[in-house]
């Protein structure tokens, strides 16, 4: 950005001194950007959520949403600023958007010939594009509705109808989220033949680091409002500078296993309580007074005082052996239904005692469903739960209070499995208060501090914690239960990656440490090596292969375990510290 | 986020709004001319102290020649205490059914619901007439009857509510526990479901107003010689070109309740909703 010739560029997207600021708090959420992307450039802006991301991304198109207005700086396309009226007739012209969930973003009312042609251009372009986006072009395809298109379909007749009007800038907000693996190489694949066909400046909004690895050219990574770190993507993800990418950056889990990922500890401030200095000084292990005075400039593709001064050490990981041992927890041919259709067909699956499984399927391959019928959530099931030797009967109502108090279960989503009304000191002694009879002396404490949470926190509400302390305060209530196994649903997956990383420590810390046996529901191959001795993969509710994870993730057997591994974004940073 | 808003600020932020503060002015006016109103009445509300429809004193007398003022006065007091009663027996049957319904579901939502329907089918005015004209008008059953009558409209708003509530995890949460139905009804969905609970209240509260002095001045509610404003109302109206004020101030005192309550239940309502309440976050 600072480099001399890039300053000069007047075609491409040029932003200098972006300012967006909240309504009324006046707080900066996008705080004084700048950024250059050359036609044909993808540009992946990373960063967690509340960094301000998507903030910016609409900025760009010189959309402020409710509760936010430009508060200073310009946005200039070709040379032609974006602002006032010339944008309305600039929108979906020069500039297009192409929004996280395809889904609610088509409208379910509208064939897609007629979405496809608000958008403008005759029949013929509408057939070219969708060609272009490798979908059909018959009428067959035109005359169809959203919904009966697949969740990749979408999202490409999506990319389609941003690329109609050939556009100079493209906005893509995390537009694979919620796509499986597979899907989302296919969109990738798509949305960077597209960018390179028109030449069109493109910005790729993501947390996924895989993703920007495998598809950007560029990088700005984005932490509370600011861009503290832009660049070559080959560049920064192999040696970055600003020490808040280079542990976001080891917080990826790793699918080929060369390293261990650590979290980042502490959470992201909110706009309105930014430090005074830099805004990462808090979380940063490299911080010297100067940091906490002073905002740092973006100096050579870097705002920070320290940059370069120090890498982090990167951890290898060892292979630790795995011993055999009894089982924990067993299912024998269990099968379950929602209504008449059937989601999970004779599964049989053996959790080793303080060992953790690992259940891996994408969405719709009734993984849930299987820990839920281990947890008695789902009493509709055919089959076996037995836990110690001993049966368990279908339904956690009839099961007895020793029964339900051995398995406890971790929800996936932590906004959603706590009561709002609740305080933490409640909500962790709940179930303990029905389970245990007689609740002991300091159970919250202990639990919480299991948990790696104060216990301050105990007064407090779930609306006061971050999304890391909620999912905390979930693990500590299913451990003040005392549980032998532990079910952990998806846990991560409603959490940024710094916060996973530090999640999943806990809990193979606990396991460890308590030898609680685990089976940990996920969707991400990578997470599974990190966290699991053994892994069960799981496509259209059948186990289509299993084993100890180093086996099946060194040589998987299986095709869909095949393509899984394959089609997974990864990067390398083996070599980054140099 | 969840749009959740616990109660107190719930409160706080509807009385941030304009209409919710001028809404309470006028409740706190006619509630506290109800409540101290017989301490400062210069007359008993049934003394006969002049002619029939006279305008000697300051409001002048009603039909039998009674205190207009005094018995304007006295009328609030029952007139608030039924109306407040058979709101809090119509939201809290109508809250318990409807959640029970919603929790539940199955057979015992069929049930609550269909029987609901049926209710709904018949105006309140309707309703309440049947049972008193029937029973006779006796206090309990103004309020029974009245109470029950909002109970199926509460059911559904709360059903709706509780619905949205039960499909969150930490219900489950607390059923994977084995807590009991009872324990997670109060427990854990109730406090969720505060927001429409608290409009409920004051929307029937408002109905429930209109409905007695309603049935009042159909002779169905409070009987004479009761000092009640309804009953004033119908006992006056024929003079009203003669003596309006035996009309009037009962009506505008009706009138300015029933608008208070529905601006501070329009706020809550909004302070609910989330709206004018900006983003914040």
């Amino acid at each position: 950005m600072t480099t001399p010739e890039r300053t000069e560029v007047l075609t491409g997207v040029r932003v200098r001194g972006l300012t967006v600021a909240g309504v009324p708090s006046g707080a900066p959420i996008v705080d004084s950007v700048d950024l250059d992307v050359r036609p044909g450039e993808i540009l992946g802006l990373v960063g967690e959520s509340g960094s301000g991301k998507t903030t910016l991304g609409l900025a760009l198109l010189a959309y402020y949403k409710r509760g936010t207005q430009l508060a200073g700086g310009s946005v200039a396309i070709n040379g032609v600023d974006l602002a006032g009226a010339a944008v309305r007739r600039m929108r979906g012209d020069a500039v297009a958007y192409i929004p996280q969930s395809p889904a609610s973003a088509l409208n379910p009312a509208l064939r897609i010939r007629t979405q496809l042609g608000e958008c403008g251009g005759d029949d013929a372009r509408v057939r070219e594009v969708l060609r272009e986006v490798a979908l059909p072009d018959t009428d067959v395809f035109l005359r169809r509705y959203p919904h009966q298109l697949s969740g990749g379909q979408q999202q490409r007749v999506a990319i389609a109808m941003a690329f109609l009007g050939r556009p100079d800038l493209i906005v893509l907000d995390e537009p694979t989220t919620g796509l499986d693996v597979t899907t989302q190489k296919h969109v990738l694949e798509t949305v960077r033949k597209m960018c390179a066909t028109y030449s069109c400046a493109a910005v790729y909004i993501t947390h996924d680091m895989a993703v920007v690895a495998e598809l950007t050219d560029r990088i700005a990574v984005m932490y509370s409002g600011r861009v503290v770190e832009t660049g070559p993507a080959r560049t920064v993800l192999r040696s970055p500078q600003h020490p808040y990418t280079a542990r976001l950056l080891m917080a990826v889990p790793d699918l080929d296993g060369r390293r261990e990922i650590r979290g980042i500890p502490g959470h992201a401030p909110s706009p309105v309580r930014r430090p005074a200095g830099c805004a990462f000084a808090p979380r940063c292990p490299l911080v010297v007074d100067r940091c906490r005075d002073e905002v740092p400039a973006l100096e050579d593709g870097v705002r920070c005082f320290r940059a370069g001064v120090s890498r982090f050490e990167v951890v290898e990981r060892v292979e630790v052996p795995v011993v055999s041992a009894d089982a924990a927890l067993e299912v024998r041919g269990l099968s379950a239904w929602y209504g008449s259709h059937q989601v999970l067909e004779d599964i049989s699956l053996s959790v080793p005692r303080g060992q953790c499984v690992a259940l891996l399927g994408e969405s719709g391959s009734g993984k849930t469903t299987l820990a839920r019928a281990i947890a008695g959530l789902h009493p509709r099931h055919g089959g076996e739960v037995v836990l110690g030797g001993e049966s368990l009967p279908p339904s956690g109502l009839r099961r007895t209070p020793l029964q339900r108090r051995r398995i406890q279960y971790v929800f996936q989503n932590p906004y959603e499995s706590l009561n709002p009304r609740k305080t933490v000191r409640e909500l962790v002694l709940a179930p303990a208060r029905v389970l245990l009879g007689k609740v002991p002396d300091g159970l919250v404490e202990d639990a919480l501090s299991q948990a790696a949470l104060s216990p301050e926190l105990a007064s407090r509400y779930p609306d006061q914690l971050s999304g890391g302390e909620r999912q905390r305060v979930a693990i500590a209530r299913a451990l003040a239960a005392q549980p032998e196994v532990l079910v952990c649903d998806e846990v991560t997956s409603a959490l940024d990656v710094s916060v996973q990383a530090a999640i999943v420590e806990l809990i193979a810390g606990l396991r460890e440490r308590k030898g609680l046996t685990l089976l940990f529901v996920t969707h991400d191959i990578a997470l599974v090596r990190t966290v699991a001795q053994h892994v069960a993969v799981l496509e259209h509710g059948r186990i289509v292969e299993r084993g100890p994870v180093a086996e099946v993730l060194a040589a998987p057997e299986h095709p869909y375990t095949q393509a899984l591994m394959a089609d997974t974004p990864r990067f390398d940073t083996s070599r980054f510290s140099q | 986020m969840t749009a959740a808003v616990a109660p107190a600020s719930l409160l706080r932020t509807a009385a941030r709004t304009g209409r919710t503060r001028v809404g309470l002015v006028l409740v706190a006016l006619v509630v506290l001319t109800a409540l101290l109103g017989p301490l400062v009445a210069p007359h008993d509300p049934t003394d006969f102290v002049g002619v029939p429809f006279g305008r000697d004193s300051l409001f002048g007398a009603d039909n039998l020649g009674r205190d207009v003022l005094s018995r304007f006065l006295h009328g609030g007091q029952l007139l608030l205490v039924l109306s407040i009663a058979a709101t809090v027996v119509g939201v809290g049957v109508g809250t318990a059914l409807g959640m029970v319904a919603g929790y539940r579901g199955g057979w015992r939502d069929e049930l609550i619901m269909r029987i609901g329907d049926v209710v709904l089918a018949f105006p309140q005015v309707v309703l309440a007439l049947l049972f008193v004209s029937i029973a006779g008008p006796k206090v309990w059953l103004l309020v029974t009857v009245v109470g029950l009558s909002h109970a199926p409209r509460v059911a559904r708003i709360m059903r709706d509510a509780t619905l949205m509530v039960v499909e969150r995890d930490f219900v489950k949460a607390a059923e994977v526990t084995g807590t009991r139905r009872l324990r997670i009804m109060t427990g854990e969905i109730l406090p969720n479901v505060t927001g429409p609970l608290m409009v409920e209240l004051g929307l029937r509260l408002t109905y429930s107003i209109g409905l007695i002095a309603a049935l009042s001045f159909l002779g169905l509610g409070l009987q004479p010689p009761t000092a009640d404003w309804g009953l004033m109302i119908n006992e006056n109206r024929i003079a009203l070109t003669v003596q309006p004020w035996a009309v009037v101030l009962p009506v505008v005192a009706i009138a300015v309740l029933t608008i208070g309550t529905n601006l501070v239940t329009d706020g809550l309502a909004r302070a609910s909703a989330g709206l004018g309440r900006g983003v914040e976050r």
